[in-house]
Parts: structure tokens; C-alpha cells; sequence
């Protein structure tokens, strides 16, 4: 009886160790791998993250889509309600919704001269996606039918 | 009328499941045998009604009854027939009557055909599936009305999110709610033998075919979801650790762990409050992925509407029952008896050991989830988390359970021998290092995780299948075949994983007509771009011809397709399947120049991803067919005595 009810502890104390390895182990991972957004402004306002993955989002500048001569790299500039910018630099095929004047968000790192590099654009399901603080009435919201 | 019919089953569903609820608890106080009585006929009633109810909304989406707010606004008279039929739970209120009347279904099944369990345990869990499926059906009678009608009806529906349009709708959504609903199942003889103190192998006998089943359903609806966003989205990859994704997996992973538990208890009367802990854990999870996906907290395909009443609702419900369960949780569990001890070396040691490292994985993705929607509610900092986290953080681990899930079968209950377990495992783990050597060797530049997932996958699928090993496969219990089936999945899918991270060649290029492009062993031309049209429509469909080496050529066909309603524009990849894996072509937009954008993959044994899925839960299947058959013969025989 003494011996079983010692192993129900060891039981538990091993479930709670390994759940708050694996919590303490996730909290660090997260440290390095979470990318935090930014917009435009963000960028102004906080400086450069150039240490880490980041994502960017806000609109597609009107007229400022160029593409490279690989055929395959597209520039474009970011705006938001303020004046700021993003220049982004991407290769890829863009998803279907990505075009001049709607919204985007791309992940990806800063280089330190202020450009973007871009290893993804995120595909919106849905194309009444407004990128977070961009809505209508600047609410996060994906109501299709009014 | 259809509309309203189905209304009213819905309410006579929901004042039945109360019904069920009260006669259940008033049973269990005053002891009333009447009441007793009275609880397994309400319960199949509840579920036919249920079914009524679910039935009539696929009637109204088939005949695209436009008067009803929820055809109007999600379907449209010339979607094909498969898509309307699908179509009732492409959307919100659809989904969530699908889920209740699962729900509803179960629990007459429940009802019908559970014989083993105790009188009073079998009426607390009814009680308490009563319970669950009442916050439902308030939810959807107060908040989601799917009858709703419109006036005046307009002339044609909105039609489904083309991304939708898929026979993976068909399967992947009720497969995934199954396995969501038979945890609940799972959850409510948790609670059932909670409240009547009847927590032993008979309990966990009359759990298990209902864990095994739901678990079965949450690896199909898995690997459909898996295969379809890999084939739908046009991305090449398999998985994106979207929290979409991870709210499927995780509870998958609980489920997983109780699935492995619930034989200790069964089988050695171990694991008592652990097995209760982990119902509870799972009941969790799949609340919390309902909430995750269907409160509308995230932006994807999934989240079909944003309405905060509805997010809090569903968060109540969350709160309600997680609460409660936890709370009656750690009011009982000091009553659960001590079961059985055993050895650190042996099967249950093993089974732990695969429990706490499934748990600790099921943490940190909860933490990856959720992380970031906390932040966000706290400071309103926007973050993401992405593969790199989950990729990193839970990589070593899954390796890790791999090894002991090839090590555990080779051990004995209660007591292993450490030399006899080495023994065993000397031929996989020589297989695994041999592995290692010629990978490192003949395919330098590899990652460490893939390459020990190789090696790993080799040696451990050789491993799970050693119990079968000398033994006259005919009289094999079903259910060691199904365990030895499920363990050698994972090796497969785990080779495939590996092999894609590893082997993947990618070339993205822009071309004319005519011009030729190569990826790994492959050459292909971009012969033309030609229109073409289909039932809601139209598109952009690259032919391309390639062939391996000097081999055969063959055609693959992508498309930029766009849709008339809702207007949508979508790209269908082409995909050649080989024995030793995928060819994956998408078509990219035309450039001003007269190029088009190409995007080509070479996927080495990608296959075995979904093959592996797909063995896993075969096996499980096998599983729960061998012990319905070992239970109802042992209930044949107690007839007879």
C-alpha cells in the first residue's frame, strides 16, 4: 500500500515536470521563433527589427508594383493610414487576392537598409480579409454577408 | 415548411436532452427505478430527433430552398449536387447542427447498446452527454438559428467559398466531428464513473471502443484535412501548424495519450486517475478547438463568421464545462482508489513514458496556439507563431516517443527485463544506426531532424512490427494486429515527413510557351495556356508535358480558375503521383512580357504522409473490431452462465 501510493507521486510529480519542461521549453523557443507584426507606423515608431522574423501587413500602394526581370520577383510598397512605408521585396507566385490597393501581410526579416524581404505573402481565404487595424470601422472582422 | 419541421425537431431534441438530464440526476438522488427507466429511451429519442432536424437542412440545401437565410447566403442553384448536399455544414450554423446531432447520435448509441457498464454509471453518463448536448442545442436555438428564413427570398444564393468546393468537404469535416464527439462520449463516462465512484477495468473496457473509435475518426479527418489543404491550397506543403491545425491536433494528442492509458486500465487496473485526468484533458481540447475554430477568434477558411455574441457564448460553454469537469475532477479523484503498481522497465512503464511525452508535446502546442492570442488580449500585440516554434519544439520529441513507441510492445506487463527488451531491440536499432551511416554517407547536407526521422522511421517501422513476429498470424488477436499496423504508420508517416523536408526539390521560374524547365529528376514543357470552362467556373489551364529522364511523357493540367459565385479566384494544382512520389505543378499569374510564372515541386515519397495516416487508422479500426468481438463474445458468455 506504502509502496503504491509512493508510486502515484513519482507519477505525478514526473506529469507535472514534464508539462512544465515542455511549457518552460516552448516559452524560450518563442522568445526566438514568435514573429511579431508590424505596421507601417509600427516601424516608424519602434525602429527596425532586424534580429528576427517579422510580418508586416497594411496595403498595397497604388502604382507601386513593379516586377523584376526574372520574371518571378515582384517589389511593392506597404502603406497604412499614417504616411509610412515598407518597400517589400518578394519571390513567388503571389496568392490569387494579392493585388494594388487591398490588403497583404508577409512574413519575412528587414534587411538594414529598411527593405523587407518577404519569404511569404499569406494567402487570405477569404476576400474580404482586412489585415488587423485595417477594417472598415478598424475592426478585425471577416463577416462576408451583410 | 421543411425549414420549420426542422426547427421543431430541434427544440423537441433540446427539451429532450433537459429531460434526459433531470430524469438522469434524479435517478442517481432519490434512486427512482422509473426515472431510471426513463433515461435510455429519451436518449435514443433525443438523437432521432436530432437526425430529423440535420435532415431536413440537407433537404433544404439540395433543393436550394432560397427562403432560408442560410441556403441564400451559402449556396447557389447551380453548384454541383455533391457541394449542396456538403454544403449544410460549409458554413457555421450548418457545422455546428452536424456536431450536436453526432452528438445527439452517440449518445443514443450509447443509450442502445452499452451493456457492460453499471446501471448507475451508465445513467450519470448519460446525464452528463445530456448535459453537453444541452449547451449546444441553447447555442444554436438562441444564437445560430439554422432555419432562419428570409423575406423577401432572393433570386439566387450566394454560393460556397470556392476553396470549399471539394469532395474533402464531404469527408473531412464529419470525420473530425466524429472523433470530436466521440471524445465527449469518452468524456461523459469519465464523468459518469466519476460521480458513482466506479473508476476500474470494466469502466475502461466500456471507455475504450469509444476513445479507440473517436481516435480513429480524428486520424482520418487529420490526414483528409492534410492531403486536401496540400492539394487545394496550392503550397506544397502538408501541414502549416495553422491553430486551425493545431486545434485537430491537439485533440488527437490527448486522445492519442488516453487511447494508450485506458488500455493500462483495463488491462492492469493502472493509471486510474491519470486515465480520468486525460478524458478530461481531451474533452478539453476538442471543446477548446470548436471554440478555437468556430468563435471566430481566427481569420481562415474555417472561421466562417465573426460574431462576438457567438464567440462568448461558445467561450461560456468552454468555461462551463472544463470548469466543471476539472472541478469534479479534483473533488473525486482523492476517492479513486490506487490501482496497480508496476516496474519502471515494463509495457506500463513504456505507456507512461509515451504518456508524459505526448502531454509535454500537447503543451507546447497549446502554448504555440494560444500564446499569441493571450498576448494580444493582454498587451494588444500583435505576434504570430509559426512552424520554426513547433518545428523546433516539438521535433525532438515526437523522435523520441517514436524510439519508445518501438521499444513498449517488445516489453512485458509489469515487470521487463532490461536484457530481454535490449535483445529485442538490437535488430531495429541496427537497422536504424545502419540507416544513419548510409543516409549520412550517400546524401550529405541533410538536417539532423530528418535525417534521424529516416533512420528513426526504418528501424522503429521494423520494430512495430516485431510482436507479430513468430507468432501464427492467424490466430493473432485483431487487436495486437491492429496495434502492430498503427505503430508501423507511424513509421511510415514518419519516413514520409522526413523524406519531404529532406528530399523536396523546388524550382520557381517564369516561362514561355514552349520553354522547358527541370526539377529534380524531371523535365517539363509549358506546351500552351488555353482556357477552359466548368459547371460555376471558368479558368487558365497550363499544359504541361514532362517526363523523368528519357522515360514516357505524361500531361499535368494546373489551373487558375476563377468563380462566378461568390467571385473567387482559386489555382487548382496538377499533381502526377509515382511510386516514389508527387510531381506538383502550379500555374502563377502571366507577366506583362508574355511569361508565365511556374511553380514546380519534387516531392520524394510524400505519399507515405497519408499512407501513413491512413495505416494508423486501419489499425485502430482493426483494434476496435477485435475488442467489440473479444466483448461481445465475453457478453455471450455471462448470457449462458
Amino acid at each position: 500500500m506504502a509502496k503504491a501510493k509512493h508510486q502515484r507521486l513519482v507519477l505525478l510529480l514526473l506529469a507535472v515536470a514534464a508539462v512544465l519542461g515542455a511549457v518552460l521549453l516552448a516559452m524560450s523557443a518563442m522568445k526566438d521563433q514568435a514573429a511579431y507584426f508590424y505596421a507601417p507606423a509600427d516601424v516608424v515608431r519602434k525602429g527596425l527589427p532586424l534580429d528576427r522574423a517579422v510580418r508586416v501587413g497594411g496595403m498595397v500602394r497604388q502604382g507601386s508594383l513593379q516586377r523584376l526581370p526574372d520574371g518571378t520577383t515582384i517589389r511593392f510598397i506597404v502603406g497604412d493610414e499614417t504616411d509610412a512605408t515598407i518597400p517589400v521585396t518578394f519571390t513567388g507566385i503571389v496568392p490569387d487576392l494579392f493585388r494594388e490597393g487591398s490588403g497583404v501581410v508577409a512574413e519575412g526579416r528587414f534587411r538594414p537598409d529598411g527593405q523587407f524581404v518577404a519569404t511569404e505573402i499569406l494567402a487570405k481565404h477569404d476576400e474580404n480579409y482586412m489585415p488587423p487595424k485595417l477594417g472598415p470601422d478598424g475592426e478585425h472582422r471577416t463577416e462576408t454577408l451583410k | 415548411m421543411i425549414a420549420e419541421a426542422g426547427l421543431a425537431a430541434l427544440w423537441i431534441a433540446a427539451a429532450l436532452s433537459l429531460l434526459q438530464m433531470v430524469a438522469g440526476v434524479a435517478a442517481l438522488r432519490l434512486g427512482g427505478a422509473s426515472l431510471a427507466s426513463l433515461v435510455r429511451p429519451v436518449a435514443v429519442a433525443q438523437g432521432g430527433m436530432a437526425a430529423v432536424s440535420f435532415l431536413c437542412l440537407i433537404l433544404l440545401f439540395l433543393r436550394t430552398d432560397l427562403s432560408v437565410l442560410l441556403v441564400a447566403e451559402n449556396s447557389h442553384s447551380a453548384k454541383p449536387w455533391l457541394y449542396k448536399f456538403a454544403g449544410a455544414w460549409g458554413n457555421h450554423e450548418g457545422s455546428m447542427l452536424l456536431w450536436v446531432t453526432i452528438l445527439a447520435l452517440a449518445g443514443g448509441t450509447v443509450a442502445l447498446l452499452e451493456r457492460r457498464l453499471r446501471g448507475d454509471t451508465l445513467i450519470a453518463t448519460l446525464a452528463a452527454q445530456a448535459v453537453i448536448a444541452l449547451g449546444f442545442y441553447a447555442f444554436l436555438l438562441l444564437a445560430s438559428n439554422p432555419f432562419a428564413r428570409l423575406y423577401p427570398a432572393p433570386v439566387d444564393g450566394n454560393g460556397l467559398n470556392p476553396l470549399l468546393q471539394d469532395p474533402g468537404l464531404a469527408f473531412h469535416p464529419p470525420t473530425l466531428y466524429l472523433g470530436y464527439v466521440g471524445i465527449s462520449v469518452a468524456f461523459s463516462f469519465a464523468v459518469g464513473a466519476m460521480v458513482t465512484r466506479d473508476v476500474g477495468p470494466a469502466f475502461a473496457r466500456a471507455m475504450r471502443p469509444w476513445v479507440l473509435a473517436a481516435w480513429v475518426m480524428l486520424t482520418l479527418g487529420i490526414t483528409a484535412g492534410s492531403y486536401w489543404a496540400y492539394y487545394e491550397l496550392g503550397w506544397g506543403g502538408w501541414w502549416f501548424w495553422d491553430p486551425v491545425e493545431n486545434a485537430s491536433l491537439m485533440p488527437w494528442l490527448a486522445a492519442t495519450a488516453l487511447l494508450h492509458s485506458v488500455t493500462v486500465l483495463a488491462t492492469r487496473d493502472g493509471l486510474r486517475a491519470w486515465t480520468l485526468m486525460l478524458a478530461v484533458v481531451a474533452f478539453s481540447m476538442s471543446m477548446i478547438g470548436t471554440f478555437l475554430v468556430r468563435s471566430g477568434i481566427l481569420t481562415s477558411v474555417h472561421s466562417f463568421a465573426v460574431d462576438p455574441e457567438r464567440g462568448t457564448f461558445i467561450l461560456a460553454l468552454l468555461g462551463l464545462y472544463i470548469g466543471g469537469a476539472l472541478a469534479l475532477f479534483a473533488g473525486r479523484v482523492a476517492t479513486v482508489r490506487e490501482g496497480a503498481t508496476f516496474d519502471p522497465v515494463s509495457r506500463e512503464g513504456a505507456l507512461v513514458f509515451n504518456n508524459l511525452l505526448l502531454s509535454a508535446i500537447l503543451g507546447i502546442v497549446f502554448v504555440g496556439t494560444l500564446y499569441p492570442l493571450a498576448v494580444e488580449a493582454v498587451t494588444g500585440e500583435k505576434l504570430s507563431v509559426g512552424p520554426p516554434y513547433f518545428n523546433a519544439a516539438t521535433g525532438p520529441l515526437a523522435l523520441i516517443l517514436v524510439l519508445v513507441m518501438g521499444a513498449g510492445p517488445l516489453m512485458r506487463w509489469r515487470r521487463g527485463e532490461v536484457r530481454a527488451v535490449a535483445g529485442r531491440m538490437a535488430v531495429p536499432l541496427l537497422l536504424s544506426g545502419a540507416a544513419l551511416i548510409a543516409f549520412i554517407v550517400t546524401k550529405p547536407g541533410i538536417g539532423w531532424m530528418p535525417l534521424l526521422g529516416l533512420a528513426l522511421a526504418i528501424g522503429m517501422g521494423a520494430a512495430s512490427l516485431a510482436p507479430l513476429w513468430g507468432r501464427n498470424l492467424r490466430r493473432t488477436p485483431l487487436f495486437t494486429w491492429g496495434m502492430a499496423l498503427s505503430h508501423f504508420g507511424v513509421a511510415v508517416a514518419l519516413a514520409g515527413m522526413a523524406s519531404d523536408s529532406a528530399f523536396t526539390r523546388e524550382r520557381l521560374v517564369a516561362v514561355r510557351e514552349g520553354e522547358a524547365v527541370t526539377v529534380g529528376p524531371f523535365s517539363a514543357v509549358l506546351e500552351s495556356v488555353e482556357p477552359v470552362a466548368g459547371p460555376n467556373w471558368t479558368a487558365l489551364q497550363g499544359r504541361i508535358s514532362a517526363r523523368r529522364g528519357n522515360g514516357q511523357t505524361f500531361l499535368l493540367t494546373p489551373e487558375a480558375r476563377t468563380f462566378t459565385s461568390p467571385p473567387t479566384e482559386t489555382s487548382e494544382a496538377a499533381i502526377a503521383t509515382r511510386l516514389d512520389g508527387q510531381l506538383y505543378t502550379v500555374l502563377g499569374k502571366r507577366n506583362p512580357d508574355g511569361r508565365w510564372q511556374l511553380r514546380l515541386w519534387w516531392k520524394p515519397f510524400v505519399t507515405l504522409i497519408w499512407l501513413g495516416g491512413a495505416l494508423i487508422a486501419f489499425g485502430g479500426a482493426l483494434s476496435l473490431a477485435g475488442r467489440l468481438r473479444r466483448e461481445g463474445k465475453a457478453a455471450r458468455r455471462e448470457a449462458l452462465v
